[in-house]
């Protein structure tokens, strides 16, 4: 059976805190960095506003179709789309293709890095408390927006009756 | 890895530039942050150093585990002779600058001399240099920031920075990162601004190795589910600080019109839910905001409801400001604290000094002590509101007779108002209390006596004494890491076994401040929060150094020490009002007027609290003037302080 996980971003929920930047940089590589992090949080500080931006493991992947080495490609399994070290050249052609920035380059170690999902424990999600990165059904990506979206007519609904009341 | 994070010597007259590592056995000493910082403070200053000139040091440092995997050690201290006190200064705040400062290689800056003209610093992937602050000095702390990442041409460089109030050398202002993450107390920012340095902007990406990264990460893990699962990290996680207000208020531990009363009546306006509904209506549901690596996320978010700066973005506002523009003057819109809040936090000034001194000013212009011609004509009276957002801004740019009397500090300014000024100020070692009262409660009046930065809440507060926790627990709490069998008492308006737990807490805060950690993750707050045990062993997972409990306690103690000695080179004297560790006559003469039952007509006994301030001593090991005992320092390893190590 095929993994159908996906991770879903709620970026209002987004503290700022980068605990996610952290802990995947910890995971993956041992040490503190987040230039090392799979998923990063892009800040407008003078808003307020924070936004963490991750690999989406498309379905019809940029990076996988731009890849001259075709080092890049979808595991099943995983529900992700992923490097092969071996064929990978390091030419940062993905880097250029993703259309959400995420697909990095580490200087340090002269490679590319994207998102595994952690082989199906993202930390970004375990360490978030406010629940601002979600693994979730693919199916389910869209219940929440639309929940609260309904939400927000029902209310609209009960303003507008207390008008005409 | 940590360890070999770096210290640099910058000296801004010459511009010579020196990186040493530091060494281990040092780090046994005085781990790191604030403890390190307080050992180069006496070690590269001489008595009577002035606090504006070439020759006083300021000190940036992140804690021996900023930026390691352990939750919440982001904050920043920094240090330097303080010239509001003339005293030791030394101020912590959060945010994202130490992480990114020991990602860039380094975890103390030592920072001497004064610049020719204004100059900035970039500090980038352990290169450090000094770059001109022509197109930004003058500017607010906000647009410096923006400005330098502009400059630099990289949305990712953090900034330590100066508003226009430490230019203008007001003895109070900050240091400051981010909207509103602020080093507030004791004024760092004018000692910047006497240098002439706008900022240091950092920008890191080497890696902090972790000593053991699986099990770091895990234990990461439970640290953090140990504090969310606490009640009081919840409420501060949702409306933040200003949480506290409510019950502090209503119970009578808020000091109304400067010192007159203790509690803020019909202030239904200033409640968090209040704070917390405009934060609902300008920026919606989720407005909460954390610093590095933090689950607690206790910074609120908002834009101004009205005034002048109507739909500007800004954060906070913290409990301090609630009491410092709320209370303090009698000023009771929560529009008036928002819009104080926004300008001491764009001019870079500190929120509970600034309250403090603008409603003392008030206490003084209603007693005549000071006229109308000496106010620049405007109506100082409690309750003013206009006066008191006026009144800010007037100080921050020094703009009248008054304004720039009262930027030189409360002292210097009673001394200069002249007549009884200086008996209304509600002041130790020359720096303003917070708003909070302490005539009910003998252990927080001990603690803003002895604090060494002067009258303060985040150097040795137990402010758990209020939650009349039962004898077991405080026991348990109070007997470690080192033993103790003396007396604990759950009611807060006692003083026995007070100064055991002063003197724990004044350890408990230095050792979070040697390593980097947030007083929110300890136990100031929470009274099932991480603790010494949790610390030793975090350290260990993420530096591999062996440091036990009660290694991290002597440590502790002996940075408390080094303080202490910094401040009686500088002239402390036990009963010295201005320089010493005494209270105001008001909190032995005046009884409290309003409030719970139980708290209505107390005031602070002064023979049982010099009995309270003897005992604190004998636990320090000094004599009764306060001083250490030739054997303290000895057992301490300080006897041969300064020793110049690094």
């Amino acid at each position: 059976m095929h993994n159908n996980k996906v991770l879903k971003t709620d970026y209002n929920k987004c503290t700022g805190c980068r605990l996610c930047e952290l802990v995947c940089a910890v995971k993956h590589d041992h040490v503190s960095n987040p230039a090392r992090s799979r998923i990063r949080v892009i800040k407008w500080e003078a808003e307020g506003i924070y936004v963490p931006m991750s690999c989406q493991q498309c379905e019809d992947a940029p990076c996988a179709i731009g890849c001259p080495a075709k080092a890049l490609s979808r595991n099943m399994e995983m529900a992700r789309v992923e490097v092969d070290y071996n064929k990978c050249i390091g030419c940062r052609a993905c880097v250029s293709v993703c259309p959400f920035g995420a697909m990095h380059f580490v200087a340090a170690d002269r490679k590319v890095i994207k998102c595994d999902l952690c082989d199906g424990d993202p930390q970004c999600v375990r360490f978030c408390d406010t629940k601002a990165v979600n693994l979730v059904d693919a199916g389910d990506v869209s219940l929440q927006k639309g929940r609260e979206a309904a939400k927000r007519l029902r209310s609209a609904e009960t303003k507008s009756s207390s008008l005409v009341a | 890895m940590a360890l070999n994070r770096k210290i640099a010597y910058i000296d801004l007259t010459t511009g010579e530039i020196k990186v040493k590592p530091i060494p281990v056995e040092i780090r046994n000493k005085f781990i790191g942050g604030r403890g390190l910082d307080a050992y180069l403070l006496y070690n590269h200053t001489r008595q009577g150093v002035d606090p504006l000139g070439p020759d006083n040091v300021l000190l940036i440092s992140g804690g021996l585990l900023t930026a390691t995997c352990a939750s919440a050690t982001t904050r920043t201290h920094v240090m330097a002779k303080s010239a509001l006190t003339g005293m030791l200064g030394s101020t912590n705040m959060g945010g994202f600058f130490a992480p990114e400062l020991a990602w860039a290689g380094f975890h103390h800056l030592v920072i001497r001399g004064k610049a020719e003209k204004p100059v900035y610093l970039f500090i980038h992937n352990g290169e450090i240099e000094i770059r001109s602050a022509k197109n930004i000095w003058g500017k607010s702390v906000t647009e410096t920031q923006w400005a330098i990442r502009e400059e630099l041409h990289d949305p990712e460089v953090k900034s330590l920075v100066i508003g226009p109030a430490g230019e203008n050398l007001v003895r109070w202002a900050n240091v400051m990162t981010g909207i509103k993450n602020s080093g507030g107390r004791s004024g760092m920012g004018c000692i910047m601004g006497s240098k002439n340095l706008k900022a240091v902007a950092v920008r890191g990406t080497m890696d902090v190795t972790i000593a053991h990264p699986v099990e770091a990460l895990e234990y990461n893990k439970r640290f953090i589910d140990q504090i969310t699962s606490s009640k009081v990290n919840q409420t501060m996680g949702t409306i933040g600080t200003p949480f506290i207000w409510g019950a502090t208020n209503s119970w009578g531990g808020v000091r109304t019109r400067n010192f007159q009363f203790n509690q803020c009546e019909y202030s239904d306006d200033l409640e968090p839910e209040r704070i917390d509904e405009i934060a609902l209506e300008t920026v919606g549901e989720n407005h909460m905001a954390a610093c590095f690596a933090c689950q607690v996320h206790c910074r609120g978010k908002h834009r101004l409801p009205s005034g002048p700066y109507k739909g500007r973005y800004s954060e906070g506002p913290e409990y301090t400001s609630q009491g410092a523009f709320g209370a303090e003057p009698d000023c009771k819109h929560a529009d008036t604290v928002l819009t104080c809040n926004y300008l001491v936090n764009e001019y870079g000034m500190d929120t509970l000094e600034t309250g403090s001194m603008i409603s003392w000013a008030m206490e003084l212009f209603e007693l005549g002590i000071l006229t109308k011609e000496q106010t620049g004509g405007i109506d100082l009276r409690f309750g003013n509101d206009e006066a008191l957002i006026e009144m800010i801004t007037r100080i921050c740019y020094r703009k009248d007779w008054l304004a720039d009397t009262l930027a030189d500090g409360g002292i210097p300014a009673a001394e200069k108002i002249g007549k009884n000024a200086f008996d209304y100020m509600v002041q130790v070692k020359g720096m303003h209390n917070l708003h909070s009262d302490e005539r009910g409660t003998p252990a927080l009046a001990l603690n803003i006596a002895t604090a060494s930065r002067g009258s303060d809440h985040l150097r040795s507060r137990p402010a758990i004494d209020l939650y009349h926790l039962p004898e077991p627990v405080l026991r348990k709490i109070y007997s470690s890491p080192v033993p103790y069998d003396g007396p604990l008492s759950s009611e807060q308006t006692d003083y026995e076994g007070k100064p055991w737990q002063v003197f724990w807490h004044e350890n408990c805060y230095m050792a979070v401040d040697m390593l980097g950690i947030c007083k929110y993750h300890t136990m100031f707050l929470g009274a099932t929060h991480p603790n010494f045990e949790d610390w030793s062993r975090v350290v260990q997972l993420n530096t591999g150094l062996d440091f036990s409990p009660t290694h991290i306690w002597e440590a502790a103690v002996r940075a408390n020490m080094i303080e202490r000695l910094f401040n009686l080179r500088e002239g402390m004297t036990r009963y010295d009002l201005k320089k010493g560790e005494m209270l105001n006559h008001r909190y032995f003469d005046e009884p409290l007027r309003r409030g719970a039952p139980g708290v209505v007509g107390r005031k602070i006994d002064k023979k049982k609290f010099i009995k309270m301030v003897d005992e604190f001593y004998a636990y320090k090991g000094l004599d009764e003037n306060g001083v250490p005992k030739p054997e303290t320092l000895k057992k301490l390893g300080l006897e041969n302080e300064p020793s110049h190590l690094l």
